[in-house]
């Protein structure tokens, strides 16, 4: 840590097996030191560590005064004792952590591995690893350091690697060697391999290496294709075998650690500023008393000096006021109690223990509980307002099933609930006549099995269609264990109810496919995938059956799908499309499927005409389109699929609860415009009764502000009619209508100005507009597309676009980059004042869960880069009205209960000495015992508002829930906030003018009953520090709402401990031993014997809670909160339940009632959404044709896969090293892909990315990352990364009925093996 | 950070992906503990302030504290108490020419004497007391300057006192007993009490000096060094008065019970009052029969040997005697107050139970909005 740093490398040079040479540069070792201390530095780096806050200092600050014998009005212990005490409780913590992190230092650091020595390979620990070294890995290893693979035993020097540690993508990922080391295969000829590798200074880009190995006069380029990067395991690869580059601190792993983003939460930043504000008023008090002391030493104090002389450096009236500012601020300090940040602190990791041991967020199937995984927020979570959800993964499932068909038009699956919220009714479908069967495909339909089983050509035409028409690929370990890898789980689930219904897809080479048809084996010739784009909506393959017909197969949008078919389909097509209307109102995807037999002429010329499209130098995607439509004429239809895309349990119910706690949920999603609204729909957060969904899609500037604008318009219009007799809003509105949103373009925030004009009109109030907006009494939902969100989201139209969006109910954004999640959540957090929360699963949706004041990650799915990113994880999407209404809430209550006592009772504490400091020649006497003052807020006062600010509860937690409504103080931050504080602070100081007067008035002239005056100082203190202990205890009291045991034992143990201690430290024992430390002996007994004293303290104390007790029982009275009301009546609840003994659990009634009346389902006639179930890209189809990705997959193809392995991936390369260019004019498929482009390219820079990954504990790549939800072609513009293809092939994913989720790449092991 | 965390996920042998579904089944349930604290479930009294349990508390309190209120306050007014200012600030007061000349390097006493009469008798015990005003006992520097151990009877604290006890800790390089300047400022008047028959016959008044101070204090907290039976001109021997007494601390009294640091009349000073303007008993005059009050009717002259200066601050001295009961001297603020507080409380709990029959939320589930 503290060893010399060497200067910063600018390029890195190792030498293979050539250790002296590489040590001369002084690389670090692979030893990693997470730790911060060793036993010897620890004392002093914590110390040092830990007097960087503010608090800490001051309080050092405070104590150094109080060594100054002229200021010194405290002794030194009661300040040095609670900061001993905190600072010891932090450094244990801190010690704790590091222990942890030691061992998991020395875990890694002795974890063993093969290093090629001298030829042979020896096991050396991780931490003597050399850059340099050549190691070994095996299959299912953790590499070690940063790695230029060498060779592997798989053929071309592939290896595959999963990447979760590092970037959260579980899917694996292909490395590869260069070929002139991947022939390196056995140890001697890796001990002779000298080659040297010179390569860029470590770094933390994840996605990037950029170096040179020479070897044998040659020069290769080195990228990151050839690395493997410690934190990787290695997967389905026998052994490789790598260099070493990076070790240890230097490795992409280590260099990508960085600290996280520090979150604060609202009340942290108020409590600062309210600290601040207390330090002011300190200084107030301070001068207010050095004045009371000047004016004091010159008129009374410098008479009195023949009693009591100035201190020597002390010769004039000023210089002692001065001294008494510095006694008074040390006296005062306690109004900023050093233990508040400590309790803070306590009370927060009570409450994350709470999150964690919740068992209603434990998540059974995938054994999570949840888990708060900063403990710093709590409080926060009930006060959020913005909730901005992912959609895949975390809405939904990722798991579709196919549900309905429409097949000629015969509708079948009505019988099933789609919710899957209610029993179901039929028997599920038993497959068991077709041996190839999904056993977990699930359909309910009988009719459908008897008519494929009839025979009848509709339904066999359907079913061979769903078959062939896919880009899936399909594996067979063993006979009949078929396993398909769709590049989108919808296809998959396509394909999938094919094989069950008896027409299975079993194999594929480039040019045929075979099916087994009711269990006889077709081959069809594949002459040609017409792939699918976001354009054209449908793919088609055109095949040749064995019988030589050709036929076209399509399937695809309805919308594009009917205008293509042949007229005489009309009825059908009425038929199929009042299915889909049904289905589309059930959230359902639909596809449309057709046919069309095609002659051989037919045939030829159009694949002449499609061989020159392929050709043409120019436009070539343009004139492939055009040549596609050109075919996919005049179709036979033959029905229409429904494919539930699966929510998450319980999400339209939590998506109800948290609209009515008044949450407003956005939805960014990576996904499709279709498939986001068809989503928003099943979510019930779209539904038939609202007012009007806007859409925004347009693509330049003009249009988005102008769909903004007509948005904006319709709710201000629907607004207007409603308010009809008020003129003055009428015309307003209109006007900064005109004025805002009106020609002048490019204006920032046109309307804004226009309101402080407005109020000159005299009848619309000031805050006009976006009041107007806030009170829009419609139901408006706001869908925005990725590329209108890109200028949206530009500085000039950011507020009208925020303003519009927050006037909606629902806000669904769609294909949006993870950069411009990030944007949005930035913008609602910069305009709102408003907390926000993300959720999310992926690593796409990192940078929206880092950027918001809490991140929710979804835990066990895709990867842990979200969960790491993450505040809080759980599994399930539901259990965020647990977090928000309970848990959040509660926190939120808590706090500010806490806070507001805790100011409270150290402003009755300490201002006690101001009022004194008039009686006693402001000499910063104190009023209390020295021992009490340090022993107040660290005994006397803490645990009973430590444990109201952990167990309160005002209403039980089925409450919070049936009564959403009661999130909604939080939002509106009434619980704590300035007022609340001022009211505390007032509370605070009328209690310590009763403390100090009453006593005061009632002792001065009081005698004990033998005659000896009480007046005197030490009975004054026992007597006021007595009544302060017990008006702050019935306080809490008071304020307790929810009395467990543990409250008892504190409230009353406080008490006690007073006593005792009080007694303890006015006794003979103490006085004997020191005298000089405890000149209070004798006070307590002889104070707390008289009568007068306990009348003075009954007196003190009803005089100081009655005020209290009358305003609370006001405001309850005749202003209760809904929470007052809610506990009343479960107050009275209980009482008619007693006798009675428990009845029925009304609280789950409530919730379900509610439930089903909120989101009962509604008739939806008439709606059309037409969901579009393809959420694939582009470009299988010719990887398919080519048959570069056979190797993937087929057994039938293995010798030609082995043949061509590296090839496909070259031929990725190449593909992603062109990529479209983007704004290409005309073309209807350059100009949809172009604002995309835009978009990701708004990712792309290496500046942006350097950015985002230093923010990342595991720096995601963001091309990555982003590509996991819009893989688009278009990936880093740098070109030489080869990022983009392992995302097309992690794109290929599981089919999701499939059981065990083997990736695309698990066969590829046995197959060569 | 980090990197603990993926070393210890690793530990498990969980491979992602490998093991699969397999892992979980083996795995331990991570499900918490279904215990009332986990889950926030602990039993629990949740009060609420209804009206049902306010408005009682209030007349409750009311009805509690009024009669007390006024047994407190009847019982301070049968309290007989006389105050006299000596001061002599007055040219017309008798001790106006000591007040002039005294000070504290003043080596002859100055004396006066006042008469003044009391109109009532005096019963049962009579406690006299010296008032001072305006006199800043309670000042920060006055109250840390005295060394407690050396009071407590401790040698080396006797030779070398505190440093708290500057600047009245040596006097002529010999350590000051008692030091300090609460010590130093002792009150040092002599005040005398006679009764003049009606047929002009003054008869001195025995003025008790025991009993004055707290048990504690007299018998713990103050100790002379060296134990009780030694001569204390000895054990103070190498020590110095302080500047401003006249005569040393072992010659306070004649009774070597009530000598050097055990002398009551110091214990009493020690103990500092807590305003400036304070009492601190004197002597306590003893009923002597049942037959005869204490201090009966009539003239009586307060002889002072008026040592002690306060003109020189705007300091003024009184003589007090009170009689006592029960609960204490003459206290009238006690009573009124727990009347006032009393029928506060009652009135607030009339006004509320007024105003919640008249729009308080007789609130019931009815009216919960959602």
């Amino acid at each position: 840590m503290f060893k010399e740093k060497p200067p910063p490398e600018e390029e890195r040079k190792v030498r293979a097996n050539d250790r002296e040479y590489n040590e001369k540069f002084q690389y670090a070792n692979n030893c990693i030191m997470t730790s911060k201390y060793n036993i010897i530095t620890f004392l002093p780096v914590n110390l040092f560590e830990q007097f960087q806050e503010v608090a800490n200092t001051y309080f050092l600050f405070l104590l150094i005064l109080q060594l100054i014998p002229q200021i010194s009005s405290l002794s030194w212990f009661t300040t040095i004792v609670p900061l001993v005490l905190v600072l010891s409780i932090t450094a244990v913590k801190d010690a704790t952590d590091d222990y942890f992190r030691h061992k998991s230092d020395n875990q890694v650091n002795n974890r063993q591995s093969q290093v090629l020595i001298n030829g042979t390979l020896q096991n050396e620990k991780w931490m003597n690893v050399r850059v340099g070294d050549i190691i070994r890995l095996e299959n299912n290893q953790f590499v070690a350091a940063d790695l230029l693979l060498l060779s592997s035993s798989e053929p071309h020097g592939l290896c595959y690697i999963e990447t979760a540690e590092l970037d959260g993508e579980t899917n694996m990922k292909v490395r590869q060697s260069l070929p002139v080391t991947s022939e390196l295969g056995d140890p001697n000829s890796l001990a002779q391999f000298d080659g040297e590798v010179i390569c860029e200074p470590p770094n933390n880009k994840l996605d990037r290496f950029c170096g040179t190995l020479y070897w044998r006069e040659n020069k290769y380029g080195l990228s990151n294709q050839n690395m493997l990067l410690r934190g990787c395991v290695l997967r389905n690869t026998e052994s490789c075998y790598g260099l070493v580059i990076f070790a240890g601190p230097d490795t992409k792993l280590m260099q990508n650690s960085g600290r996280t983003k520090f979150k604060r939460t609202s009340i942290d930043r108020l409590m600062n500023t309210l600290v601040l504000w207390i330090f002011g008023f300190l200084v107030c008090m301070g001068v207010i008393l050095a004045i009371g002391n000047a004016v004091w030493e010159k008129e009374v104090g410098f008479l009195f000096q023949s009693y009591l002389p100035w201190d020597p450096p002390v010769d004039n009236f000023l210089f002692s006021a001065f001294l008494a500012f510095w006694s008074y601020v040390i006296i005062l300090n306690t109004v900023v109690p050093i233990s508040l940040y400590v309790s803070v602190e306590v009370i927060r990791l009570g409450h994350s223990y709470f999150i964690n041991w919740d068992r209603r967020m434990f998540c059974q199937r995938r054994n999570t509980p949840a888990e708060a995984r900063t403990t710093t927020l709590n409080e926060e979570l009930g006060q959020v307002e913005y909730i901005f959800s992912d959609k895949t993964g975390t809405l939904t499932q990722n798991i579709m099933t196919f549900n309905k068909c429409s097949i000629n038009g015969h509708a079948y699956g009505e019988v099933i609930d789609t919710l899957g919220a209610q029993p179901k009714r039929a028997q599920r479908l038993d497959f068991s006549f077709n041996p190839l069967a999904d056993r977990d495909f699930c359909f309910y339909d009988q009719n459908l099995l008897d008519s494929v089983k009839l025979g009848e050509p509709a339904v066999h035409e359907f079913f061979r269609l769903l078959s062939l028409c896919h880009t899936v690929m399909s594996e067979e370990k063993s006979e009949g264990e078929l396993m398909y890898k769709a590049q989108s789980p919808d296809e998959g689930a396509l394909v999938t109810a094919a094989r069950n219904f008896g027409f299975v897809f079993r194999s594929r080479t480039p040019s045929t496919v075979t099916v087994q048809e009711l269990g006889r084996s077709v081959t069809y010739a594949l002459l040609a995938i017409l792939d699918f784009n976001n354009i054209r909506k449908r793919m088609s393959v055109i095949v040749r059956n064995p019988e030589g017909k050709i036929r076209l197969y399509c399937k695809g949008a309805d919308t594009l799908l009917f205008e293509r078919l042949h007229p005489c389909n009309h009825d059908l097509m009425n038929v199929t499309s009042d299915h889909l209307n049904e289905y589309a109102a059930d959230g359902l995807r639909t596809l449309v499927l057709a046919y069309r037999d095609l002659s051989e002429q037919q045939w030829e010329d159009w694949a002449e005409r499609r061989r020159s499209a392929e050709r043409a130098a120019d436009y070539r995607e343009d004139r492939l389109a055009a040549a596609y439509e050109e075919i996919e004429q005049d179709m036979m239809l033959l029905g229409a699929t429904a494919i539930e895309d699966k929510l998450q349990e319980g999400v339209p119910e939590t998506i109800a609860i948290l609209s009515l706690a008044n949450i407003k949920i956005w939805v960014l999603t990576g996904d499709k415009q279709e498939t986001a609204v068809n989503i928003g729909y099943s979510c019930k957060m779209l539904t038939d009764d609202m007012s009007e969904v806007f859409i925004i899609n347009g693509h330049t500037v003009q249009r988005v502000r102008e769909e903004l604008r007509r948005a904006r318009e319709r709710m201000i219009e629907s607004a207007r009619s409603r308010e009809g007799g008020k003129e003055g809003v009428m015309d307003w509105a209109a006007c900064s209508l005109e004025n805002g949103f009106g020609g002048q373009s490019g204006e920032q925030g046109g309307w804004h100005p226009q309101q402080e004009e407005k109020p000159q009109q005299g009848s619309p109030p000031a805050p006009a507009l976006p009041s107007l907006l806030d009170s829009i009494s419609g139901e408006y939902a706001l869908v925005i597309s990725g590329h209108s969100l890109a200028h949206a989201l530009e500085a000039d139209m950011e507020r009208e676009f925020l303003d519009t969006a927050c006037a909606c109910k629902a806000v669904i954004c769609c294909r949006v980059t993870p950069l411009q999640k990030a944007l949005v959540v930035e913008l609602v957090k910069k305009h709102k004042k408003a907390v926000t929360l993300a959720i999310g699963d992926g690593a796409n949706d990192v940078s929206m869960i880092k950027t918001a004041h809490i991140g929710v990650g979804i835990s066990g799915q895709e990867g842990i880069q979200a969960v790491l990113a993450s505040d809080y994880s759980f599994s399930q999407f539901r259990f965020l009205q647990r977090l928000l209404l309970v848990h959040g809430r509660w926190s939120y209550l808590r706090m500010c209960r806490f806070l507001c006592y805790f100011f409270y009772k150290n402003f009755a504490f300490t201002m006690v000495h101001f009022w004194f400091g008039f009686f006693c020649g402001f000499s910063a006497q104190t009023v209390y015992d020295q021992y009490f003052i340090t022993l107040y807020n660290i005994v006397y006062t803490s645990l009973p508002v430590l444990a109201m600010g952990i167990f309160d509860q005002d209403v039980p937690e089925q409450r919070s829930l049936e009564y959403p409504k009661l999130y909604e103080p939080g939002q509106l931050n009434l619980l704590f906030n300035k007022r609340e504080f001022f009211i505390c602070i007032a509370q605070g100081i009328y209690t310590s003018v009763v403390l100090f007067c009453v006593p005061y008035g009632v002792l001065s002239q009081a005698t004990r009953n033998d005659g000896i005056p009480l007046a005197d100082y030490q009975t004054f203190a026992v007597t006021v520090a007595t009544s302060l202990v017990i008006v702050v205890s019935v306080q809490i009291a008071l304020d307790t709402g929810y009395w467990t045991a543990i409250n008892h034992f504190f409230v009353w143990g406080s008490l006690g401990a007073y006593f005792t201690i009080l007694f303890a430290m006015h006794s003979n024992i103490l006085f004997s031993i020191f005298p000089n430390q405890f000149h209070f002996f004798g006070s307590a007994q002889n104070t707390l014997i008289q009568p007068v004293v306990w009348l003075t303290i009954a007196l003190a104390t009803v005089v100081c809670i009655v005020p209290v007790l009358a305003f609370r029982f006001l405001k309850l009275d005749l202003k209760p909160q809904l929470s007052d009301t809610v506990r009343y009546t479960q107050l009275v609840r209980q009482k008619k339940r007693k006798p009675g003994g428990r009845g029925g659990r009304g609280a789950h009634g409530g919730v379900a009632g509610l439930g089903g009346g909120a989101l009962g389902r509604l008739g939806r006639a008439g709606s059309r959404r037409s969901g579009y179930a393809f959420a694939h890209q582009e470009g299988f189809g010719e990887l398919i044709t080519s048959g570069k990705n056979m190797r993937l997959s087929s057994l039938a193809l293995a010798t030609f896969a082995s043949r061509h392995s590296a090839s496909w991936i070259d031929t990725l390369r190449k593909k992603k090293q062109q990529p479209p260019q983007p704004g290409g004019e005309g073309s209807p498929a350059s100009s949809y892909t172009a604002p995309l482009s835009t978009s990701s390219s708004m990712l792309g820079p290496p500046d942006t990315q350097a950015e985002e990954t230093g923010n990342t504990p595991l720096g995601l790549a963001p091309s990555g990352s982003s590509s996991a939800v819009t893989p688009t072609p278009v990936r880093s513009p740098g070109g030489e990364s080869t990022g983009g293809w392992v995302v097309s092939l992690g794109a290929v994913q599981v089919t999701p009925t499939a059981s065990a989720p083997v990736s695309g790449l698990t066969s590829r092991i046995s197959f060569h093996v | 950070m980090m990197a603990s965390g993926y070393s210890a996920k690793e530990e498990d042998g969980h491979l992602p992906g490998a093991s699969g579904a397999a892992g979980s089944g083996v795995a331990k349930s991570k499900k918490p503990d279904n215990t009332a604290f986990k889950q926030q479930r602990l039993p629990a009294w949740q009060p609420i302030l209804t009206a049902g349990t306010v408005l009682p508390a209030f007349f409750v309190i009311g009805l509690i504290f009024i009669p007390i209120g006024i047994g407190l306050y009847v019982t301070s007014n049968n309290i007989k108490e006389f105050e006299i200012d000596y001061t002599g600030a007055d040219m017309s007061s008798p001790c106006f020419n000591c007040s002039q000349s005294s000070s504290w390097n003043s080596t002859w006493p100055c004396r006066c004497s006042i008469a003044f009469t009391l109109d009532q008798p005096f019963e049962s015990n009579v406690f006299m007391y010296y008032g001072l005003s305006n006199f800043y006992q309670n000042h920060r520097r006055y109250v840390k300057s005295r060394d407690d151990s050396q009071l407590n009877g401790d040698k080396s604290s006797l030779k070398n006192p505190s440093k708290e006890c500057e600047p009245y800790r040596t006097s002529d390089n010999k350590p000051i007993a008692p030091c300090g300047a609460i010590a130093n400022s002792l009150f040092n008047d002599t005040l005398e009490l006679f009764y003049i028959d009606p047929n002009g016959t003054r008869t001195q008044i025995p003025l008790m000096k025991k009993g004055i101070a707290w048990w504690t204090d007299k018998h713990v907290k103050f100790r002379n060094p060296g134990g009780t039976n030694l001569n204390l001109s000895t054990v103070f021997q190498g020590t110095a008065k302080p500047v401003n007494w006249h005569k040393s601390v072992y010659e306070l009294d004649a009774d070597l019970e009530n000598n050097g640091f055990i002398n009551e009349d110091f214990i009493v000073w020690m103990r500092t009052a807590a305003l400036p303007t304070f009492r601190k008993l004197y002597r306590i005059i003893q009923k002597k029969s049942n037959m005869t009050p204490t201090l009966p009717r009539g003239n009586y002259t307060l002889d002072i040997t008026y040592n002690y200066p306060v003109l020189s601050f705007e300091g003024r001295k009184r003589m007090i005697l009170s009689t006592i009961s029960w609960m204490g001297g003459k206290n009238p603020f006690l009573g009124l107050a727990y009347i006032t507080v009393g029928s506060v409380c009652f009135f607030l709990g009339v006004v509320l139970l007024i105003i919640h029959h008249k729009y308080g939320n007789r609130n019931n589930s009815a009216d919960i909005p959602n």
